[in-house]
């Protein structure tokens, strides 16, 4: 598919340098600078605003499970090259459904430089429950808050600069269907991968006694898997017993993972988003 | 430090904390969530007539939702019925038109007869009667199928028919994977991932075939139209050849049902899970985007797999038929020795022998029954047309109305085709599933239409 810049009707001036330009890459994805993840709850708009970025005609349907792969384009913004990756709507990151394993393996051993959560403003109590757990596994999150033309038809505003301080992450407003607000999220992005804006994820307090346990897990995960990204939150599954990251441990699958998600998986996530279609 | 070590260390302090530590997790982060969106969302008073609910008070409802659905699942297979007549009897026209005046020219250039047939007897006749045939249900079905998917409608469905499959012991979801099925039941296979439980998702693969997939409805559509509508004049034609379409689905829903429950009774025991279903909001579809999701990547991609099979089995059907056997051809001699078995489903051997060529791809099973059937010969009144086709049929080999219908519950029930199959054994990865779906599916048409072939007998109806 051919690169084709396009004139998506964009908040750019209020928010950036006049220069700021957004190019679609489609699937060429082969060297790309920085990994993005899509994630959120089903059909809140994650493969609409994917193809909005890539210029890609992955499927959308409104219905939820729509995305049973991931998906993966690219797109170029202010010269760096971005590779985006979709993955199936989730509800939460503990259940065992298989499209839901894709997310969770995704989220926890690609690690993506930055991952847009897309949330539904007409239900946002519901998706915050995914944010928080997101924010469990990663500090570099942004929040798009998207259907925001739906929500404000239904009588309701998101206030996303309290939704951002309260998160500790950036909550930005779009419209993934019209492209508002896009050029805003793509700098959020940008600025949040390149440390100027730095996050503080809330992380759900639980007990002292909790936490206490979670930090001695971690810890010794940590010494057994060098260099293995969100020990914290394996921590916090293994005490609740979760037999597939018990597994996972046991087979050294966890510390394989981590070494082969990077490339095998490309190679395979690439060919579906060639096909393009389920 | 070994893996061991940490699970253990896991177990100890699992142990050590309270045992409801669980609830405490999840009910901390609802509460924060709750928090936040109270915090960050402001409803104004002003909330405005939701009409979305109003519909949906309709279409879900228990006494009005079933009979929604079915008479919107028969206005789109109506209107597929009516608008592909007429393209496709253009179509062939044109394509056969073109085929016989190239094969003139063969003819007059002196090339060998072998080269001629081979290419316009065989190859070509294939491809243009695959493409005739359905390309145009193909190009209204899909986008139908896709503007109720781009409003929200198939969560509806799943959430009407939850009941159904709750009783069968499958999962509610089970729904959204059958309505997929119509599509292409490679991809409905596909989509069951949206299923956590194995068993009800093995259950959902094992079925998905029973409903018609559009590679299957040309064929349905064209039996129809041909032979059940036959006797009727005018506008009423199209509904009768629509209505049987739609007992035809319904039929294949039944065997969905009956296998689903046989299934979890026998080999996939179990109770059906509890599951939450979202219903989305509707929205207002975008048809460029409907139209490109559902021409170029749907219609499309189907027709081009179906034509890379199509030329092929051209090439195979008149190989067959032009290779001498005894005292006539090989294809003659092979249907001849299936037929005896044929005719006690109340089919024959070419349909049969046609359905073995067609294990690719579903799509082209009637233009190669239809090649067999003509031979080396041609049609005398223009291929494409009903009469053409019922003069054939019936009056050169002998059709009744019981073959036309079994034919229809053989094309329902039998076997996926190659794609699906292999799509099944990826999904799985087992030899053994993907050699069940095929056991039951062509176990259960064999066993239905040699039923309907025995009882049509025995009561001397055919």
């Amino acid at each position: 598919m051919p690169s084709k810049k396009v004139s998506l009707p964009s908040d750019a001036c209020q928010t950036c340098p006049a220069y700021a330009q957004l190019e679609q890459m489609g699937i060429k994805v082969g060297n790309f600078d920085r990994v993005v993840a899509l994630a959120g709850n089903p059909n809140t708009g994650k493969s609409t605003l994917f193809n909005a970025l890539t210029g890609l005609k992955q499927h959308t349907g409104n219905w939820p499970g729509k995305t049973v792969t991931r998906a993966e384009g690219g797109y170029q913004f202010n010269g760096v090259k971005y590779k985006l990756v979709d993955l199936p709507g989730t509800y939460s990151l503990l259940s065992a459904s298989q499209d839901e394993e894709v997310a969770r393996d995704f989220l926890l051993f690609g690690q993506p430089d930055c991952t847009i959560v897309v949330t539904d403003a007409t239900a946002l109590e519901r998706n915050l429950n995914l944010v928080l757990q997101v924010l469990e596994i990663t500090d570099r999150v942004v929040v798009a808050v998207n259907l925001i033309d739906e929500a404000r038809r239904k009588g309701l505003e998101v206030d996303t600069r309290t939704l951002s301080r309260d998160l500790g992450v950036p909550a930005v407003p779009i419209i993934a269907r019209t492209g508002e607000g896009l050029m805003t999220l793509l700098t959020t992005v940008a600025e949040v991968i390149e440390g100027q804006i730095v996050t503080r994820p809330l992380r759900v307090s639980s007990t002292p006694e909790f936490q206490q346990a979670v930090s001695e897990l971690a810890t010794m995960i940590e010494e057994l898997l060098p260099g293995i990204p969100n020990a914290r939150w394996l921590a916090i599954r293994l005490l609740d017993g979760d037999t597939r990251v018990q597994k996972a441990l046991l087979s050294g699958e966890l510390a394989e993972i981590v070494a082969r998600q990077s490339q095998a998986d490309v190679q395979f996530s690439k060919k579906i988003a060639l096909a393009g279609r389920q | 430090m070994q893996a061991n070590d940490v699970l253990a260390k896991a177990e100890l302090l699992r142990r050590q904390l309270s045992s409801s530590f669980r609830d405490e997790i999840v009910k901390s982060l609802y509460a924060e969530a709750e928090r936040i969106a109270r915090r960050a969302v402001k409803v104004h008073g002003d909330r405005t007539y939701d009409l979305d609910q109003q519909i949906d008070r309709l279409i879900t409802s228990p006494l009005t939702g079933l009979p929604i659905m079915l008479l919107l699942l028969a206005v789109v297979i109506w209107t597929t019925v009516e608008g592909a007549n007429l393209v496709s009897e253009a179509l062939a026209a044109v394509l056969f038109g073109i085929g016989d005046a190239m094969r003139a020219l063969f003819v007059q250039a002196n090339l060998p007869w072998w080269i001629t047939g081979f290419v316009w007897d065989g190859v070509y006749r294939g491809l243009a009667w695959v493409v005739s045939v359905m390309f145009p249900p193909m190009a209204i079905f899909f986008p139908a199928f896709t503007l109720l998917e781009d409003l929200g409608f198939l969560p509806r469905v799943a959430f009407n028919l939850d009941w159904l499959f709750k009783k069968a012991g499958a999962h509610g979801k089970q729904a959204l994977t059958m309505t997929m099925g119509f599509g292409c039941n490679a991809a409905g296979v596909v989509s069951t991932r949206i299923i956590d439980s194995p068993r009800e998702r093995l259950i959902a693969i094992l079925t998905n075939n029973f409903v018609p997939c559009n590679g299957r409805f040309p064929t349905l559509i064209m039996l129809a139209t041909v032979f059940v509508a036959a006797g009727f004049q005018g506008w009423v034609t199209s509904l009768i050849a629509a209505a049987t379409v739609v007992g035809v689905v319904l039929i294949g829903i039944g065997f969905t049902f009956l296998m689903s429950l046989l299934l979890s009774r026998t080999i996939l025991k179990g109770e059906a899970s509890a599951f939450t279903l979202e219903l989305p909001p509707y929205r207002r579809p975008d048809i460029l985007r409907i139209l490109y999701t559902s021409l170029i990547d749907r219609t499309l991609f189907v027709l081009w797999r179906a034509i890379q099979t199509a030329a092929p089995a051209g090439a195979v059907i008149w190989i067959l038929a032009n290779l001498p056997f005894g005292s006539s051809n090989l294809a003659a001699a092979i249907a001849s020795w299936l037929d005896p078995f044929g005719h006690l489903l109340g089919l024959d051997g070419v349909i049969l022998l046609a359905y073995v060529i067609a294990i690719p791809a579903n799509e082209i099973v009637v233009p190669t029954m239809m090649m067999m059937y003509l031979g080396a010969g041609m049609m005398v009144e223009g291929p494409g047309t009903a009469e053409a086709i019922r003069t054939l049929l019936i009056g050169q080999h002998g059709w009744t109305l019981l073959t036309a219908v079994n034919l229809m519950l053989f094309a329902l029930l039998h076997n996926p085709c190659g794609t699906t199959i292999l799509t099944i054994y990826k999904e799985t990865k087992s030899v053994k599933w993907a050699t069940v779906s095929v056991v039951i599916t062509l176990g259960t048409a064999f066993l239905v239409t040699f039923l309907t072939a025995s009882l049509a007998r025995l009561m001397g109806w055919a």
